[in-house]
């Protein structure tokens, strides 16, 4: 008996490597200082009612932020471990198997489970109260789409210590990811915590497309409508056709594994290379997704900053909604390469620099807004500086890459590395961190402090160029990503430890941003509601920072794009638009349903990943009945008495 | 139900407005879809047919339980003036072409190299 569950175990658990043990005794303390901090200050109710159960949009965007910056924690620590194991020749920090396991879950963690949730975060954090609206369209299925991707996530992550992470890169290319590749559980994760955390990405785009498109407060017409809601829109459009494509291509690995099918193996008709053909047509558009709200959050904050109205709104409408569309029709660039006929590859060359003239739109637009504006050069606007000539270097390189001809040379080498780096760090997580600092005053009530912010920023943005702009040399040098260890005799040691540097100072950056709201919870400077220096342009700055649960205590009726900025104007001139008539809010209620479906979808994909039939069909009638549970509740909404409203505002500091 | 409290419509009280489909036409749709599903599975498992015949069978019930979907299913048909359904279907219908005969186009080195 007892050897039998050593044995299990051993299996069970991942063992032998310090580094693991290090891990299991921190997730143990962490857990168990949680649980007490919890009880002791007798919490757990707390958690329940207000975080755990909450279908407010603005909580679970607080929760989104809370997990990605997790995230972000996790794959940037792995991202130094490999830089470490880089750092000289020879190194024997890491072996080559971790190595390998560790690239792949620091790129499915940062695409998946840091952009993505980042910027659902910044999604539920901002559209409603842009748009005049007191929630999403779906308030129940925005707080089970959060869940779902906790659930995940989570299942991706404790692979680390239980059975075994993934390694067969980012992407999982078969045959590699087959049955025959990679016999552990690694690959079960991978598949579950994706396919799990894929539902809730694809719900997400319905709910904002629907919210953008049903929700808007009167008199918005859509191209009065804010660019962030813009580009929310154009992402959740791509999305809805990108995340199914995704879905399909992983359930047929599954089948794969699972169930003894071909697609994708090299024996009985299989074809391996069909799975890269359809996981880039996912993968393209991705990149896409997470860097169009990017686009949207650097429009506000230019124009905010600029205190100018956005140059050429129209065409960065259009520009916004041409890339979403045009995304889908480059996708053979990721494997230019695999030797497709010369029409094939030069079609989807041309394709992929068409795209790059919408984009060169944007950023004229942005510099005309900027030019002769009195930019004020706050946090926000600093990092809309530092993505601008990133975000352009990082377009370059991409137009060198799409050189089909030439990519025979630049093919996952380091010049690959450098470049999407330089679009997804300096395009995407500046756009987020952007964002994040933007809107937190909103959000949180209190501002970040500018000195702190200040230091993080110029960390980061010297350590990114340290570190990256090495690695292009490094890729003309010959060395290809996925190597866990070089020769002296290759003369890159240089060039490499130059890079690690880079890195550490980014960890550094990341570190001063963690103290920066260390410091601001405590000492922050309170804000207004018009948090930026009263130059706030849009609806979400005309309502109390934090805004209380209904957002609008009166929904707003709009005239023009950029209402707010119109509204403080005509007062300014006198003219003040008539007060509206209070009435009950209505509001949607709490639900635990989403939080426990989302864990029985947690068993489900744990029971497939070790083959465990009783606890999949545990999860599985645990979801059906969640469903079944939602689908005969009807105490799901409740009113907010005008009593009670007037008694909030006026707390607020706001008189009806 | 006034104009503003239900401004973040969670779909409730809109019942009287919108007919979603009764439970006849939820049962046709759903026996014809379990038909053709139950078609292309028993030419594959009996081999009743030859390759190009298996190939154009499931293609043919494909399309035929895509249009099931969307009529039963998803009620393509009802809806308001600004049709977003009529464009995300069309959009839909350009990005399936794309996948299917881009797909096609693309991996056909296969004969190119064998
Ligand atoms: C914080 C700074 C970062 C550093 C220092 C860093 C470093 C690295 C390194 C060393 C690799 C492995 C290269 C190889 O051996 O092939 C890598 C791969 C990758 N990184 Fe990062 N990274 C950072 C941030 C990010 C971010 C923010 C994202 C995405 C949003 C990202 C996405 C990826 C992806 C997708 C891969 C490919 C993984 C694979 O080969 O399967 N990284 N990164
Ligand atoms: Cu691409």
């Amino acid at each position: 008996m007892l050897d039998s569950i050593k044995d299990f175990a051993a299996d069970f658990f991942v063992t032998g490597d310090p580094l693991i043990y290090g891990a299991d005794v921190s997730i143990a303390l962490v857990s168990i200082a949680i649980v007490f901090v919890l009880t002791y200050f007798k919490k757990w109710k707390w958690l329940w009612r207000e975080w755990l159960t909450t279908v407010d949009h603005k909580k679970i965007g607080i929760m989104y932020l809370i997990a990605s910056l997790l995230m972000l924690f996790r794959g940037g620590v792995d991202a130094l471990l490999m830089r470490t194991q880089l750092a000289l020749p020879n190194v024997e920090f890491l072996q080559a198997d971790h190595y390998n396991a560790i690239f792949t879950t620091h790129g499915t963690i940062m695409i998946l489970f840091m952009a993505m949730p980042m910027m659902f975060a910044l999604f539920n954090m901002v559209v409603p109260l842009q748009i005049g609206a007191r929630d999403v369209a779906f308030p129940f299925l925005n707080a089970l789409s959060f869940w779902l991707f906790l659930m995940g996530a989570m299942l991706l992550n404790v692979s680390f210590v239980i059975g075994g992470s993934p390694d067969a890169g980012w992407l999982s290319y078969p045959p590699l990811s087959e049955l025959s590749g990679s016999p552990g559980v690694g690959q079960d994760f991978y598949i579950w915590g994706i396919q799990i955390s894929g539902i809730g990405s694809l719900a997400t785009g319905i709910n904002f497309i629907v919210t953008i498109l049903k929700m808007r407060a009167p008199g918005m017409k859509l191209m009065k409508m804010p660019l962030f809601s813009w580009s929310v829109l154009s992402a959740c459009i791509t999305i809805l056709f990108a995340f199914p494509i995704l879905t399909i291509t992983l359930a047929l690995l599954f089948l794969d594994r699972y169930f003894g099918a071909h697609f994708f193996t090299l024996d009985g008709g299989g074809m391996s290379m069909m799975y890269v053909n359809l996981i880039w047509m996912w993968g393209h558009p991705e990149v896409y997704i997470v860097v169009l709200p990017a686009f949207g959050i650097f429009s506000e904050i230019v124009a905010t900053f600029s205190k100018k109205t956005i140059f050429g709104y129209k065409s960065m409408v259009f520009a916004m909604m041409v890339i979403s569309v045009l995304s889908f029709f480059t996708w053979v660039h990721h494997f230019f390469t695999m030797g497709s006929s010369a029409d094939v590859n030069s079609f989807f060359a041309i394709t992929t620099m068409a795209i790059a003239i919408p984009t060169g739109v944007k950023v004229f637009n942005w510099l005309f807004t900027m030019f002769r504006g009195r930019i004020s050069f706050q946090s926000p606007m600093l990092w809309t500086m530092g993505f601008i000539p990133c975000f352009l270097v990082g377009g370059a390189t991409g137009v060198m890459l799409a050189v089909a001809p030439a990519d025979f040379q630049y093919h996952n080498s380091y010049f690959l590395i450098a470049h999407f780096h330089q679009v997804l760090i300096g395009g995407v997580v500046f756009g987020y961190l952007a964002g994040i600092y933007y809107w937190w005053p909103k959000l949180f009530g209190f501002k970040l402090d500018e000195k702190r912010g200040r230091w993080a920023f110029w960390t980061w943005n010297i350590g990114f160029y340290v570190c990256f702009f090495p690695q292009y040399f490094l890729g003309l040098d010959g060395m290809t990503r996925r190597v866990y260890t070089y020769g002296w005799d290759r003369g890159w040691a240089a060039l490499n430890f130059t890079s690690t540097i880079g890195a550490f100072m980014m960890g550094i950056g990341f570190l001063f941003q963690v103290w920066q709201i260390a410091y601001s919870v405590r000492k922050g400077e309170r804000a207004t509601g018009d948090a930026w220096g009263g130059n706030g342009r849009t609806l979400e700055w005309s309502i109390p920072s934090p805004p209380p649960v209904y957002n609008f205590a009166v929904v707003p009726q709009v005239k023009h794009a950029d209402d707010w900025f119109h509204v403080k104007e005509d007062k300014a001139k006198g003219i003040e638009r008539p007060k509206q008539q209070l009435e009950p809010i209505h509001m949607p209620k709490n639900s635990a349903i989403p939080f426990v479906m989302a864990s029985f979808f947690f068993l489900v994909g744990f029971g497939f990943t070790f083959h465990w039939t009783w606890m999949i069909i545990v999860g599985a009638l645990g979801v059906f009945g969640s469903l079944f549970a939602r689908s005969f509740s009807y105490d799901v909404d409740y009113y907010i008495p005008v009593d009670e409203v007037i008694e909030t505002e006026r707390k607020l500091g706001r008189s009806y | 139900m006034s104009p503003h409290s239900d401004s973040h419509g969670h779909g409730h009280g809109h019942h009287e407005e919108h007919n979603h489909g009764s439970l006849k036409s939820y049962t046709i749709g759903f026996i014809i879809s379990i038909i053709l599903t139950v078609i292309p599975m028993l030419v594959v498992f009996n081999g009743l047919m030859s390759r190009t015949g298996t190939l154009l069978v499931i293609l043919v019930t494909a399309i035929l339980q895509l249009l099931v979907q969307l009529f039963f299913f998803m009620h393509i048909n009802e809806g308001e003036k600004p049709r977003y359904n009529v464009m995300a279907l069309v959009l839909g219908f350009v990005i399936v072409i794309t996948i299917v005969a881009g797909s096609v186009w693309i991996m056909s080195f296969n004969s190119v190299v064998q």
